[in-house]
Formats: structure tokens, sequence, C-alpha cells
């Protein structure tokens, strides 16, 4: 294995002044890093920090300033090179319901070039021996996840990536994923992986990197973690429904980005400033019926963004 | 700091193998995708109902018009694939990104070791032998049950008529492609696709003769834009095919014979072919910029 060496590693994944905007929101403001060969490195911050983009850019799916490297393979200019060397975790699997395990592990197998029966064995690696002919729709949100952990694990990349991989599952679920993260780890896979979970934190990260709006706060181990969390927080709001556009269009007016997911609008909200959101809205002349703070273990899947 | 690239230990084909490979990948899954989607299958069934019901029809009146009962099933199935192939072509093109990309599947697949353009083209390339699968069905029992009835005369107008038919699916494919990569939303592409289909099946013909009443067109600027429809090219080109005159499509069909002649068939190819590769082109060069968020 080749590489440039960051101390006593080498290294894997190298981002370098990334900035990544999404219209007027700035979704990443100058991030760099480096994660080396074996080392589990955390994204850590509230919704909207920057977290999921930054996994996103590392993939090269989204294009971005800046340079990230993977394995010496620019994401940009080589990105199936370095793609080869990532497997990739998303918040939720998103194959068609209808699709079956077998299917889908087909698939990503032809994409990777690996041998059928290698494909096969990945299921059985992650417990889902069996389940080949189960529709997507079929397995619970733990199952998906080890399904969607299979699918990365495919090729045997050196490198995972993982986008809050835990966030749709109950407490079994989450430890058997986060169970067979450690052990991917202790074989010596480089893992990058996006969490506002401090247990999932504290098991599997080597360090953490503290994110606020999109700039890397704090470079810190996790057991320094607890202290001091996230310094935003996500603040649900419910408006007359038929309000809820234009409300939403306000929000975003102000420079904050929001999510409208059904059950209201989502916004990240900074202690200290928690009554803005409501003030924008009230100036714009839209009624606010409720608003609630979640907490963070409860806070959305996904990243908010414009 | 300097970083040599690393290689896994089993890499996959590299180059021209490895574009094909991907290409080939992405196109059975979009085919597979678009055989289990209901709304395609069902355009494909009305297609086919209605080509062998042409067929049948064409047989009872054998003999009572001049033209084979090949002939005579290719003019009667020219309407039918002018409304029917666009529709179908147009829709499946719409739903090839857009939905996927609502799903959150375009990201995990463009996360995979594939390009973007073997992402597009595979699902070009998928939907286009859904598509022409369909079409050879139709036209395939059509065909059967002619020559088992009828004999074989006439057949080779039918073939032009199916290779031009085929021409015009791939061109409509190609626009839906582009309005789905345009298109935030799946609903808002296929909705779309239907106006597209509206405008060029009945809004250009009257535009046309809207235009020539009110701008006093001349004949060759009415030829020139009524062959830019690709639904026109392929009418003409097949009428070009059944007929050797387009006398029936009044003064455009006229000069486009005196003034084109035997290179009016390479126009129209020209045409159809361009509808493929512009749209196609065009949607390349989108989708390799937008976000697949």
């Amino acid at each position: 294995m080749q590489g440039g060496k960051k101390g006593s590693l080498h290294v894997m994944i190298s981002v370098s002044h990334l900035r990544k905007r999404f219209g007027r929101i700035r979704a990443v403001d100058g991030v760099s890093f480096e994660v080396g060969t074996g080392e589990a490195v955390a994204l850590w911050g509230a919704n909207g920090a920057g977290k999921t983009t930054i996994i996103r850019c590392v993939l090269g799916v989204v294009r971005f300033d800046g340079r990230i490297s993977v394995g010496g393979h620019d994401v940009l200019r080589r990105g199936k090179s370095a793609r080869h060397l990532l497997g990739y975790v998303p918040q939720e699997l998103a194959f068609h319901d209808e699709m079956r395990a077998g299917a889908a592990i087909r698939l990503v197998a032809s994409l990777r070039a690996t041998p059928l029966a290698d494909a096969m064995t990945a299921l059985e690696r992650v417990g889902l021996e069996g389940c080949a002919g189960r529709r997507v729709r079929e397995l619970s949100g733990g199952m998906k996840q080890r399904l969607a952990l299979a699918l990365a694990l495919l090729a045997d990349p050196p490198a995972i990536l993982l986008d809050e991989p835990t966030s749709n599952l109950d407490r079994s679920g989450r430890d058997d994923v986060v169970r067979m993260l450690v052990e991917l780890k202790r074989a010596g896979k480089t893992v990058l992986f996006a969490s506002h979970r401090p247990e999932e934190v504290a098991a599997l990260a080597d360090r953490v990197l503290v994110l606020e709006r999109g700039r890397i706060v704090d470079n810190r181990s996790p057991d320094r973690l607890g202290a001091a969390g996230p310094s935003f927080r996500t603040m649900r709001l419910r408006v007359p429904h038929a309000q809820n556009d234009a409300a939403a269009t306000a929000l975003r007016a102000e420079g904050l980005p929001v999510e409208n997911n059904g059950h209201g609008l989502c916004v990240n909200v900074a202690h200290g400033a928690k009554a803005g959101p409501i003030r924008i809205l009230v100036g714009a002349g839209i009624d606010v019926d409720d608003f609630e703070l979640l907490p963070l273990s409860d806070a959305h899947d996904q990243e908010i963004l414009p | 700091m300097t970083s040599a690239a690393m290689t896994l230990r089993s890499s996959p084909p590299t180059g021209l193998r490895g574009f094909a490979r991907s290409l080939r990948v992405v196109a059975i899954k979009e085919l597979v995708d678009a055989l289990s989607s209901r709304w395609f299958l069902v355009n494909a069934a009305v297609f086919g109902l209605l080509a062998v019901g042409l067929s049948f029809v064409s047989l009872a009146g054998a003999g009572v018009s001049g033209l084979s009962g090949f002939g005579r099933t290719a003019a009667g199935m020219l309407n039918i694939v002018l409304l029917v192939v666009p529709l179908m072509a147009l829709t499946a093109g719409a739903a090839t990104v857009a939905g996927e990309r609502e799903r959150g599947m375009l990201v995990y697949m463009l996360a995979q070791p594939v390009s973007r353009a073997e992402v597009l083209l595979g699902k070009y390339l998928g939907a286009a032998a859904a598509l022409v699968g369909s079409l050879c069905l139709g036209f395939g029992a059509s065909a059967i049950l002619m020559a088992w009835r009828g004999g074989t005369d006439g057949i080779q107008p039918f073939v032009a008529f199916f290779f031009f038919t085929v021409l015009l699916a791939l061109s409509m494919l190609a626009v839906g492609v582009l309005i789905s990569v345009l298109a935030r939303r799946s609903g808002v592409a296929v909705g779309i696709a239907v106006f597209v289909w509206l405008t060029l099946t009945l809004l250009t013909d009257l535009g046309l003769m809207a235009g020539t009443l009110a701008f006093r067109l001349r004949v060759e600027e009415l030829f020139s834009l009524a062959v830019a429809n690709p639904l026109q090219a392929c009418k003409m080109a097949a009428m070009q095919q059944m007929h050797a005159s387009l006398d029936i499509l009044g003064p455009a069909g006229l000069y486009a014979m005196q003034t084109h002649g035997e290179h009016l068939r390479v126009i129209l190819l020209a045409v159809l072919a361009g509808w493929i590769v512009v749209p196609l082109a065009a949607s390349l060069a989108v989708f390799s910029r937008r976000s697949p968020l």
C-alpha cells in the first residue's frame, strides 16, 4: 500500500480547503483534514453542520471547491479510481422497495467487478444469509443497514464512508451495526463517519472533528466529546399548512437552511438565538402555531439543506 | 504531502473495457426497472393490441383497396405510432433520472465506481432496449399475423416503417431523458413530458397552420418547419416508403419530393438522428455538472 504519511500513518483520505455552497448557504466553508489508513474519524455536529455534504464531496458525487484525494486519487479527476477504494453506507438504503436483496448485491457486485460468489458471502458476513430472495421492503431498518454495509464491503475496499448509519435504527439495531463497524476497524479498515450519537462516536472513533456551520471548530479525542457537543440545536416549527411554503421561503431568505419534512419546518438554531426563526416568521406575517427543540438523539436523519 | 496512488488487488477493468462494462451493468438495471414499470407495460400492451387489431382489420379489407395487407396495416399503424410511441418514449425517458434523484438512489449509484456518463448513457440504453423490445413485439406480432394470413407481399415498406418508428422512439426517449435530467421531481418530469408530447402531436400542426395563414409562409419555409418536428419527419419518411410519393401531404410534400428527390430520405434520417444526438448530448452536459441531490 502506498500513500503519504501522517505522523506514523499513511494518509488514506486528504481533504484540503473544501468549500461547498448550496445557493446562498455555505454548507462547507474551508474544511481541511486527513484520515490515516486504519484510522476511524467521526464528523460530529448538529444537522446542517456539513457532515453529509463533506461525505458526498469525498465520494465525488457533488462538485466542490478545494481538493480531495482518496488513496492518492483526486476524486474529481479520477473519481472512479477513488470510489473503488471507498465503500459507502448512506443514512437509508435508497433501493426500490420491490427490489430483492440479491438483486441489489448483484448490481453493486457488477459495478465493482466482484465475483458473485464473493458477493453472496458478504451477506453472510453481516448475518443476512438466506435473505437474498427478500424484497427491500420486507427488511427491517436494522437489516437494511446491514445490507447497506454488506454492499459497501463487497469489493473489500480499504475505506468505508458512513453517513449517520444508525440514525434510523432502534437501540438493538444500533448496537448491531456499531459492533460490526468496530470489527471492521479492528480489521484495519479506514472509517470516516458522520454521527451525532455520542455512544457511537465513543465506541468507534479515534478522533472527532467537531463541525459547526460548515467549519471544523475542534479536533479532539472522543473521550472529550461529552463536555462539548455541538452548539446548535434543531428546532421544529409548526405553521398553518397553507403557509408552509411561504414560511420556508422567509426563513431561507434570512439565510437559514430549512427542511420541510411533513411534520413541520426544521431549522438549526444557535444557543442564545433560539427566538430568531420565530421572529422572522412573525415579521413575515406568518402565524407560528407551535415549536419544539429536538433532542440531539432524535434529530432528523438528513442534514438541513436549502 | 505527497501521496502515491493506491489500487485494489483486484481492480476492475479501466478504459474502454471498463466503460463498456459499467454501461452494460447500468443498462441492464434500467431495462429491468422499465420492464417492472406498470405504466410502461400498459403502454406497450396497448400498442401491441392496437397493432394486432389493425392487422385483423387490414386482412378483412384485403382486396378491397389496392394495398396489400402489409401496406394497409402500415398506413393504419402510422397514426397510432405517431400518437402512442412518442408518449411511451417521452414518459419512459422522463422516469430515468428524476425518480432516482428524488429517492436518493442517484447519489448511491454515483457513489459507486462509475462515471456520470456511464450512468446516463447506461440508463438511456436500458430504457431504449425496453422500448425497442416492446415495438418489436407489436410490429412482430402484426407481421407474423399478416405473413400467415396474407403472404409477405409489401413487407419491405413495413420493415422500413418499423425502422423509422424505432428512430422516432429513440429520439423521443432522448428528449425524455433531457427532461428527466432538468426536472427536480419525477412528477414534474412526467408532466413536462406529456406537455411536450401534446405540443409535438397537436400544437405544432396547429401552429404551422396558423403560421402559414398569418405569416404567409413560403412552401420551403413550411417544409423546413414541418420537418423539424421528429413526428413529421418520421411520418414523411414512412409515407415515402409506403407510397413512394408525398403528394398526399400537399404542397410541402410535393415541394420536398421535387426539391430533394432521393436525398429526402437522408434529410429525414438526419433529422431523426439529430433528435437523438442533440438531446442526449445536452443531457450529458447538464448531468455531468448538475448536483444529483
